[in-house]
């Protein structure tokens, strides 16, 4: 189920293809052209798709199904001077972003570890193979109805649903990232002294952090998703709510200013995700490649 | 108990086949190398030479037969051994400096004296300058000096080497073949050093063993009396190393025959 939604994370094309298929076609895109000559006509395609959509609302088409964007902006506008129907913008914003990050943080942690360790313990491995893949196969978005039924509508249930949507993209890359290590590198390790701790910290963490990094874009993107399918299904505070309250109101502007908050949120924490990542992974020759994250 | 560093005997390894049986690597092995002893092993492709090591260093243990390291059984990784690897063993998020203090961190060496001792380590094997340096921004041939400082820098008194320079180009070989012997000489090491280039066996060597076609023994052992120090681009010029060259390559040359006779259906 989790396949299927569009995650607003990526700036590029490349990342906007995530999560399915992400992999090369990173290099060559410096165009003869110019860095200008592209951000013009992004910009000439972004007036272009908005001012169609908004003479499409205004002529054919009814704007109480699609909205328009000068009524988006204006929604967005009111939102962020007199505020919500649920009080401030930046309330709700930072309720649904804390939900988010809670989760991202919970969930990279217990990815990364149990992936880590799965990764060395063949036997273990092994053993819980059929588990973790039956775990995963369950779709997860629905869990979202069931945690606040456990832990109620607060900030918990949003948590523990952005907690196992993000483990899993998390868990996965960690776990073949410990299996890929090089066995030349560990056999040196040995020789040279490392005990099993050592071994852990030194060799198999840093070989898997690229791949452990690449999920993380994907795995934030997962996050916002959880906090805010959580809200929608039940919460009193968060951007969710505000687009779950649009849509009872049949207001299409709000749901689509959700959104459009919601991505400029996303579009954010991927900026800092990136920097994060070039900061780690210094050491390499050049531009970070992305795994393909299969959750 | 011995008084060499390194025996085998009647050392025999066998591994699971993953058809099911097993595959046998190597059977019957008899090496013993003294201490500062420089022993070279020669042999057809894939015939187990690399096995032969591995039992030395505790990374596998032997199926059938003893080794010894310095007296003692092998039972995991024996303590003074070094071992360089065939391919890159350098961490590549490690700067140089790093890489060569490694085995002084993982044994527990403060980070104030083990980059001190790195830092000598580096001047030694002529890096001095590029201690910041990570791996990717290296020659081939500097890596390899980060590796032989990355192993020496613990003073193994057992130096295992597997074609550590096979993968350079030759006028960089001689220099690291140079390198190494004067690196070594006076440390009193034992050197088991794989190889299948015969001028590189013989140049390095005290001993030359030359092992038979999988499942590899030992075939025959050349006793290698050329002066040393050594110069690898001279010596391999003067007519003792030629005769030398000519006794090893018989004896190994049919071991080479029956391997490829063998490997022409699979091997290209």
């Amino acid at each position: 189920m989790s396949h299927e939604i569009p995650v607003p994370v990526g700036v590029g094309l490349e990342t906007e293809v995530a999560p399915t298929a992400i992999t090369s076609k990173r290099r060559a895109r410096s165009t003869a052209r110019g860095p200008w000559a592209v951000y013009g006509v992004r910009t000439l395609l972004v007036a272009v798709w908005l001012g169609a959509w908004e003479l499409s609302a205004r002529t054919f088409m009814d704007p109480f199904l699609i909205s328009m964007p000068s009524q988006i902006w204006q929604r967005l506008v009111t939102w962020f001077t007199d505020g919500t129907s649920q009080g401030s913008i930046w309330e709700n914003i930072w309720v649904t972003l804390e939900e988010a990050a809670g989760g991202f943080v919970l969930g990279v942690l217990g990815g990364v570890v149990l992936g880590v360790v799965l990764g060395r313990a063949r036997f273990a491995a092994d053993v819980l193979a059929p588990f973790i893949k039956a775990a995963n196969a369950i779709p997860r978005i629905v869990l979202a109805s069931l945690f606040v039924i456990w832990f109620g509508l607060g900030m918990e249930s949003k948590i523990a649903t952005a907690f196992v949507l993000v483990f899993f993209a998390v868990f996965f890359n960690a776990f073949q990232g410990a299996r890929e290590v090089d066995k030349t590198l560990i056999d040196n390790a040995r020789i040279l002294g490392a005990g099993r701790w050592s071994l852990m910290r030194t060799i198999v963490l840093p070989s898997a952090t690229s791949w452990i990094l690449a999920s993380m874009h994907v795995a934030f993107g997962f996050a916002l998703i959880g906090a805010v399918v959580g809200e929608v299904i039940g919460a009193s505070r968060g951007m969710g709510l505000l687009i779950q309250q649009s849509q009872g109101n049949f207001d299409s502007a709000g749901v689509y200013a959700g959104m459009v908050v919601i991505t400029a949120v996303a579009l954010i924490a991927e900026t800092l995700i990136t920097r994060l990542e070039k900061r780690l992974t210094a050491w390499r020759p050049q531009a970070t490649s992305t795994h393909a994250s299969g959750v | 108990m011995s008084d060499h560093a390194i025996a085998l005997r009647g050392a025999t390894k066998q591994f699971p086949h993953r058809a099911g049986g097993t595959f046998t690597a190597i059977r019957d092995v008899d090496i013993e190398v003294a201490s500062g002893e420089f022993v070279t092993v020669v042999g057809p492709t894939g015939c187990g030479k690399s096995t032969t090591l591995s039992l030395v260093s505790g990374l596998e243990p032997a199926t059938h037969g003893t080794v010894t390291v310095n007296g003692r059984p092998v039972q995991g990784i024996p303590d003074g051994v070094g071992y360089m690897f065939q391919t890159d063993a350098t961490l590549p998020w490690k700067n140089v400096l790093d890489n060569v203090a490694l085995g002084l961190r993982y044994r527990g060496i403060g980070k104030a004296e083990a980059n001190a001792k790195a830092r000598d380590w580096i001047e030694r094997v002529g890096l001095a300058g590029f201690e910041d340096r990570y791996p990717h921004q290296l020659s081939g041939g500097m890596r390899k000096r980060v590796a032989m400082a990355q192993t020496l820098i613990t003073e193994p008194n057992v130096l295992l080497m597997d074609e550590p320079f096979g993968a350079l180009d030759v006028q960089t070989r001689e220099l690291m073949q140079d390198e190494l012997l004067r690196l070594w000489s006076g440390t009193g090491a034992a050197v088991v050093f794989v190889t299948h280039d015969l001028t590189e066996a013989i140049a390095l060597a005290d001993r030359v063993v030359v092992m038979t076609a999988g499942p590899a023994t030992v075939k025959d052992v050349v006793t290698v009396d050329l002066p040393r120090p050594r110069k690898v681009e001279e010596i391999r010029l003067t007519p003792e190393f030629t005769e030398l060259y000519r006794r090893v390559w018989d004896s190994l040359r049919e071991e080479v025959e029956i391997t490829r006779a063998r490997g022409a259906g699979n091997v290209a």
